[in-house]
């Protein structure tokens, strides 16, 4: 069934090849997942590593950070981080996190891997395409990376980039890391226009026969509907960062006042993307959560149609919450209260999202492997953030809490939880497809119990700051006497964040053990319905020895008439599998 | 935990802490509910040997209820904490009371200039004054601010009157408050401006009606 391009691509036989064509220029999906997902955790790295100098210069300002006196001058003085550098770190720590992390993580690596295996096609819809997807990403990166070497030295306006900050080099002294970090987001977008086509196309036209739109798994669902969000939401922005872009080089005027301009025209533009933005992250990890849960407590997903409407009526929603980041920008008053309305009103799709996580749960026979604790973990950080963001939604709340801490507290519950949390989950999960070894259970315990304490005493601490008033992005919160009081618990944060880092350590060593000693897999290790468990860990180049029939949708488990507890959707009679 | 607060010094400071701890009940009540449903869930459901997991799809329109009552009751009181917003917001960004005194306000890296209009009462006249960092107000007066920026965008922020207000370069936008109790307080910036952006502060002065008095008789001693 709808399977147009079947004939086409699903039957292309691909001759085998050698190294630089398996592993370098490949157009399978799963390699391509598998290439993003190395790029995303070296960039995690290097985020993790920004935020562990911007940590140490909050808890003892202008004071030397152990391990970083390597860094040369004139980033870094011995170990002193300067006032600029400083002002780049949080940039690129933002920047990194979202665009070079997040994104890969959550959109290119799983949603690449994924969509094909479990819609039962041989591969995407374009695979050059998607080989081009990557190696543009990697372009980008190279960029950025770059970006941080150049005379001048490297953005400093905020990952926000508000111009005229960002629109003039007067401002920061910074020029060509500047021009470098524009040039970098824009073909980092380019690369995950390429990746969101081919989903889209793909999901719509080589699904196997029998899988309906609603037999698909919702992780599907999500990634499709993230990727159309971002699609209709980086126009502008792209737009945008040209007129930037043309400011900085030319000296146009779209956003200096001098000649005329606008700021706002670039929060405007920018929030239309950012906020959608936003959602781009979370969707694929509610999915990854959304496939877990099911699988471990042995139930279907409860309210599968209601979740699906749910998700599309967030990706509408969320083009018209831009606003919210501009409660106190200047913009008409009489704006905030539409904004506010919408926004508060887009947790009523995610509140059904979680209800029904939550029933999904009741009555289960619940079991707790590492990817079901941290699909938990991530439901139970992302309910903290979603409760805290409606203070944030609130626009004479966000008066108050607007650039504090509040908010950096309240988007890493949102933020860190999609990206961490879900990813960590789907990493667990689908690991034993992607490499044919299971992970040690033990250190994925151990890893998960650290991440969840050192998280939230790291995290939730930022909403005391943000309480008591302390602004986002200063580096040095020992200038002001109002803030003094509040010093210890920069102190205490920057502890378990330090912590917290550390522990990320015994999710590498876990990563690489498994992959050389970790326990074979076997197809279905976790007796899952979804078809990408249907064939061999790792799967074949083509993904399956033959494609599936698809005969029911992906959450059968514990039919009352059926012996075993699970259904897999391409097992053709009920009465083989009855009693 | 929003004691944390910095102490309200201003007549509208306490409608924004009120919504604040309105929504701080409604979404601690949420939290220990949801929390509570799930850690009951999750012990009185592991697994157990021999017990199979309940077939339930969630589809049919009594087991949408599970979904749809808990959901009518967020809506309402999103609605709720909407409407009480709207009217504090109404009060504080659309219903300015009439000034008692008008003062200047310029952001430029990194440092507030202050203006004071003198005897005329007219911003941009040869009898203003002109400070950095310092603000000084009498005690109980609406004060309107007139907010602008040479160079980049700055936020004018005072956490003790629960203002904060963005300043964009090209355009001017106005701001009012009306402090209760003297004393002296921060004012920060808390819009990323620079590399001085952290560290750039000011100072908000409360006087009471005499010693403002006072201030003004030192700073303009003609006036007529
Ligand atoms: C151990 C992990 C992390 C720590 C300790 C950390 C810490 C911080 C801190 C202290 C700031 C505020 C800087 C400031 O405003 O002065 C910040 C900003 C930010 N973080 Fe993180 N972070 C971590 C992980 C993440 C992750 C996983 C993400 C996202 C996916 C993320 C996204 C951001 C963003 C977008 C900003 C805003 C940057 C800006 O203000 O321009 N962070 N982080
Ligand atoms: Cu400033
Ligand atoms: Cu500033």
């Amino acid at each position: 069934m709808s399977n147009i391009l079947g004939d086409v691509t699903q039957g292309t036989y691909h001759e085998e090849k050698g190294f630089w064509r398996t592993y370098v220029f490949s157009t399978d999906h799963k390699v391509i997942a598998k290439q993003y997902l190395a790029l995303s955790l070296f960039w995690a790295v290097l985020g993790g590593f920004a935020a562990y100098l911007i940590r140490w210069q909050l808890a003892y300002p202008e004071t030397a950070a152990p391990g970083a006196s390597w860094i040369p001058e004139p980033f870094m003085y011995e170990g002193v981080v300067p006032p600029e550098f400083y002002n780049v770190l949080i940039t690129m720590h933002g920047t990194i996190m979202v665009f070079f992390v997040a994104m890969p993580l959550l959109l290119a690596v799983f949603g690449n891997y994924l969509i094909p295996l479990m819609i039962g096609a041989r591969d995407m819809a374009f695979p050059r395409l998607n080989m081009l997807s990557v190696w543009v990403f990697t372009l980008a990166s190279l960029v950025l990376l770059i970006s941080l070497f150049v005379p001048g030295g490297a953005a400093s306006a905020g990952w926000t980039g508000y111009p005229p900050l960002s629109a003039k080099a007067i401002y920061t002294g910074v020029n060509w890391g500047m021009n470098l970090w524009i040039v970098a987001i824009a073909l980092e977008f380019a690369a995950f226009l390429m990746g969101g086509i081919n989903f889209l196309t793909t999901t719509l036209n080589m699904r196997a026969p029998g899988m309906t739109l609603f037999r698909l798994p919702l992780i599907v669902w999500m990634q499709i509907t993230a990727g159309v969000v971002f699609m209709l939401s980086v126009g502008p922005l792209i737009a945008g960062a040209v007129m930037l872009l043309l400011d900085r080089v030319i000296g146009t005027t779209f956003y200096v006042p001098e000649g005329g301009g606008q700021p706002l025209l670039w929060q405007h533009l920018f929030w239309f993307f950012g906020h959608p933005e936003v959602y781009v992250i979370l969707l694929p990890a509610l999915g990854i959560i959304l496939e877990i849960l099911p699988v471990f407590s042995r139930k279907p997903i409860f309210g599968y149609r209601p979740i699906i409407y749910s998700t599309i009526v967030a990706g509408i929603l969320s083009f018209i919450v831009w606003a919210h980041h501009q409660y106190v920008s200047g913009i008409d008053p009489r704006l905030a209260m539409p904004f506010s309305i919408t926004t508060i009103l887009i947790s009523v799709p995610f509140a059904l999202i979680v209800f029904a996580l939550i029933a999904t749960l009741w009555k289960g026979s619940i079991s707790f492997p590492t990817p079901m604790l941290f699909a938990l973990g991530t439901l139970g950080v992302f309910l903290i953030g979603g409760l805290t963001g409606i203070f944030v939604g609130s626009a004479p709340v966000d008066i108050y809490f607007h650039d504090t801490y509040f908010v950096v507290a309240h988007f890493h519950y949102t933020l860190f939880s999609a990206v961490f949390f879900g990813g960590f989950a789907g990493l667990y999960f689908w690991f034993p497809k992607m490499f044919g070894r299971m992970m040690n259970e033990t250190l994925g315990k151990i890893h998960f119990v650290l991440t969840f304490i050192l998280f939230n005493t790291t995290f939730f601490p930022m909403f005391f700051l943000g309480i008591g008033g302390m602004m986002r992005r200063i580096a040095n919160p020992m200038q002001y006497e109002f803030l003094q009081p509040l010093q210890p618990i920069n102190v205490f944060i920057t502890g378990s964040a330090i912590l917290l880092l550390i522990s990320q350590g015994i999710f590498a060593i876990n990563f690489f053990w498994s992959l050389f000693r970790g326990r074979i897999a076997g197809p279905n290790p976790w007796q899952a319905n979804t078809l990408e468990w249907s064939t061999s860990s790792p799967p074949p180049h083509e993904n399956f020895h033959k494609i599936p029939t698809v005969y029911r949708g992906p959450y059968e488990y514990s039919l009352p008439e059926t012996a075993e507890d699970w259904l897999p959707q391409n097992q053709p009679e009920l009465e083989e599998v009855k009693k | 935990m929003l004691s944390w607060l910095p102490e309200n010094i201003s007549t509208y400071g306490g409608d924004i802490d009120s919504l604040m701890y309105h929504i701080y009940y409604i979404t601690g009540v949420w939290f220990f509910l949801t929390y509570g449903v799930i850690i009951v869930f999750l012990l009185r459901y592991r697994r157990q040997e021999g017990q199979k997991a309940a077939y339930v799809r969630g589809d049919s329109l009594t087991q949408a209820g599970w979904l749809l009552v808990p959901l009518l009751i967020v809506l309402a009181l999103d609605l709720w904490i909407d409407f009480q917003g709207s009217e504090v917001w109404a009060k504080i960004k659309i219903d300015a009371p009439s000034s008692d005194l008008l003062v200047g306000v310029t952001g430029k890296q990194f440092n507030w200039e202050i203006a004071y209009p003198g005897p005329d009462g007219k911003l941009g006249t040869a009898d203003d004054l002109e400070m950095e960092n310092e603000l000084h107000v009498p005690v109980n007066k609406v004060v309107h601010v007139v907010l602008r920026s040479k160079d980049v965008i700055h936020s004018f922020f005072l956490p003790n009157l629960r203002l904060k207000q963005d300043v964009m370069p090209g355009r001017t936008i106005e701001a009012w408050f009306e402090a209760t109790k003297p004393g002296r307080y921060p004012l920060p910036c808390a819009e990323l401006c620079g590399f001085g952006h952290s560290g750039m502060e000011g100072s908000l002065i409360v006087h009471s009606l005499d010693e403002y008095e006072k201030w003004v008789q030192k700073n303009w001693p003609h006036k007529p």
